[in-house]
């Protein structure tokens, strides 16, 4: 195993796949220069600037070429910098690429990666730390790809630029510099659906992803070491999502509890909760709830920031209340 | 009328390629004429939007493209779609929504696509095929293919973001991608002078770099011959070119659209100005019999009912395929 952070194993499975497919290449702003975070660093002096290609400040047209370039056979990698930036890229990924496999009868391959850090970041405010991924679940034609540390960063990127269907690729990218482990030599895909199973215990299930995870197991381990041993699953996908493993572990714990950096209302937890009501029924459930920020948008300032981000203690003190 | 190899010549006194010319815009303006009927009679649902007065330009535009070319179109775009090869009849499914469709009833008028022909999609949001086009240019230019793609958009589409980034990012990277232009006048209900500033479309793309000329879209000579050079230039790799074809689209907006508020004397005078009777007068100048003429349109009305028919007695498509063509990772199930 080595060990590097999570963006560079990013870059090595963006690397790898690119040497294994010359049809696999990257645009995006200022990606000839590593992209800004590093995620591409090095790469242009191996395969030049036709494909790795530094975009102008243009969303739209970003998106919507990597759609058009996948209609022709090849399979791009549309970095969009900081997720809040889809935004301007929407009739490109909502009206364009989700659907026109459909609309066209399945005549479409629209194989691209969308790939987009998310999440909070360093007092970045309200334009550059938001967590959407709960509005992508909801659109068809899409997969969602959410992973939370280095070695599914690599193995789930992998799986996305190989994928035939579009794939929205949030990197967590407040993570960015956590160290974690992959393996020597070739990367291997991660598929899609299959949740990590983090943490083993029969006192609660908490289903979570991305950002959050590593507070989850702080919080996991703080029960742990008061005697509570929970299940933690980082999901890794939420579209598709690992029901069965969810279930399975709610078939020994009774009590669900989803986490999630994302607004509460609205967001990915309540599907994954209504979802469990329906598959295991009402007395397959004793509690389920769910944790994620206040209905706010991410403020500035580090004290009021501090309000959105969902503390190791925040979770120890919900886990507590799901299983009063 | 797509060729196999090389740009051909342009029309000049070539009266077997006038004469395609003349048969493409015969065709498109049937195509709409029996669609608009099908759609009276309830017979298609859903939105229709009708190019009727516009026939010259894809009919031009496309006597100059290969077959490995690709078109992305939009939600007027019947007549890009037959231009660049696609089948009239299985057209007509789609529009119907029926079984064999080109997009198995998914998809209807506003997102007819045929592959097979280059024809990349017709598109339901103004401007939406603009980065699709100069993507697909990236990605031939990237695979070494020498095959240009093509976009075809309204004067609508001059105003939204995507024009200017589609256009700068074609400059930017010498894509191989022709800009047309079809410029009727009308943004949906709008005229297209009473809310756009500064000197129209082709000075635009002009100051972002994309050399643009002007032209009479209802002339199909000067159409083909325009394209022609400016695709010649294109495969050429001199970076990409538009054209900027005027016409006048003789209805509303969609099929139920009267367009009330516009001028009918205004109507009249475009109708003066038709396209495919200004090239019929060429042809009969140029010695085409009469009769040459009548048996294209005669072919064209059978070719268009017999779709009509075909497609108002096809079955619908099966329930099941309402789940399928979504994605494959994923995919739920009726």
């Amino acid at each position: 195993m080595a060990e590097v952070t999570l963006v560079e194993a990013g870059r090595l499975a963006v690397l790898q796949e690119m040497r294994r497919d010359p049809t696999v290449w990257v645009l995006g702003e200022d990606v000839g220069r590593g992209g800004l975070w590093g995620q591409y660093r090095g790469l242009i002096d191996e395969f030049g600037p036709e494909r790795i290609v530094s975009t102008p400040i243009s969303e739209s047209t970003i998106m919507g070429a990597g759609l058009g370039a996948a209609l022709v056979g090849t399979r791009p990698i549309i970095e969009m910098r900081i997720f809040d930036f889809v935004m301007c890229a929407m009739d490109e990924l909502v009206n364009q690429i989700a659907k026109v496999r459909y609309m066209f009868g399945g005549q479409a391959k629209p194989a691209v990666v969308v790939r987009t850090p998310h999440g909070m970041w360093r007092n970045s405010a309200a334009q550059h730390s938001q967590m959407l991924e709960a509005w992508f679940a909801h659109l068809p034609g899409v997969v969602v790809v959410a992973p939370s540390n280095a070695e599914d960063e690599a193995g789930l990127l992998v799986s996305a630029i190989r994928s035939d269907d579009p794939v929205l690729f949030f990197d967590p990218k407040d993570h960015w510099l956590v160290p974690g482990k992959i393996a020597d030599g070739e990367i291997a895909a991660i598929p899609f659906g299959k949740a990590r199973h983090a943490r083993q215990g029969d006192a609660l299930t908490i289903v979570t992803w991305s950002a959050i995870v590593p507070n989850v197991l702080a919080a996991a381990d703080q029960l742990a070491s008061e005697g509570i041993k929970v299940d933690v699953l980082d999901l890794r996908t939420i579209w598709p999502w690992d029901q069965d493993a969810v279930a399975a572990s709610l078939s020994r714990t009774k009590r669900l509890l989803v986490v999630h950096e994302a607004v509460e209302v609205g967001g990915f937890g309540a599907e994954v909760i209504a979802t469990m009501i329906d598959r295991l029924g009402p007395s397959g459930l004793k509690v389920a709830k769910r944790l994620g920020a206040p209905r706010i948008p991410v403020p500035f300032a580090p004290p009021l920031e501090n309000e959105v981000r969902i503390s190791p203690a925040r979770i120890v003190a919900a886990a507590k209340a799901a299983m009063a | 009328m797509a060729t196999a190899g090389g740009t051909p010549a342009a029309a000049g006194d070539n009266l077997k390629r006038l004469t395609d010319l003349y048969r493409m815009m015969v065709r498109i303006r049937t195509f709409e004429e029996t669609a608009l009927e099908a759609y009276k009679a309830g017979e298609i649902p859903g939105p229709l939007h009708v190019s009727f007065g516009q026939e010259a330009i894809p009919a031009g535009v496309c006597a100059s493209l290969r077959h490995d070319d690709r078109l992305t179109s939009n939600h007027r775009g019947h007549g890009h779609a037959l231009a660049k090869g696609a089948d009239a009849a299985t057209m007509y499914l789609e529009l119907y929504g029926r079984e064999g469709g080109y997009c198995r009833g998914k998809g209807g008028s506003m997102h007819i696509a045929d592959f097979s022909v280059g024809m990349l999609g017709a598109n339901g949001v103004v401007g939406g095929g603009l980065p699709i086009a100069v993507g697909a240019a990236q990605g031939l230019k990237l695979l070494k293919s020498d095959a240009i793609a093509v976009c075809m958009f309204g004067d609508g589409a001059t105003n939204r973001g995507p024009f200017l980034e589609a256009l700068n990012w074609a400059a930017i990277y010498a894509l191989p991608v022709l800009f047309v232009c079809e410029d009727n006048g009308v943004a949906a209900h709008t005229e297209t002078r009473t809310v756009t500033a500064g000197e129209g479309p082709a000075a635009r793309a002009n100051a972002i770099g994309v050399p643009a000329v002007t032209i009479d879209g209802n002339d199909a000579l000067v159409v083909e011959e325009t394209v022609a050079r400016l695709v010649a230039d294109i495969r050429a790799g001199r970076g990409p070119r538009m054209m900027h074809a005027k016409t006048y689209r003789w209805t509303g907006h969609t099929a139920t659209d009267a367009a009330a508020w516009r001028d009918p004397k205004e109507v009249e005078a475009a109708k003066q100005r038709c396209p495919i009777a200004r090239l019929k007068a060429v042809l009969i100048e140029r010695g085409l019999a009469p009769s040459a003429l009548d048996e294209i349109s005669a072919a064209a009305r059978t070719e268009m009912q017999s779709g009509r028919t075909a497609a108002h007695t096809a079955p619908w498509p099966g329930i099941p395929s309402a789940f399928e063509d979504v994605q494959d990772v994923g995919a739920v199930h009726g």
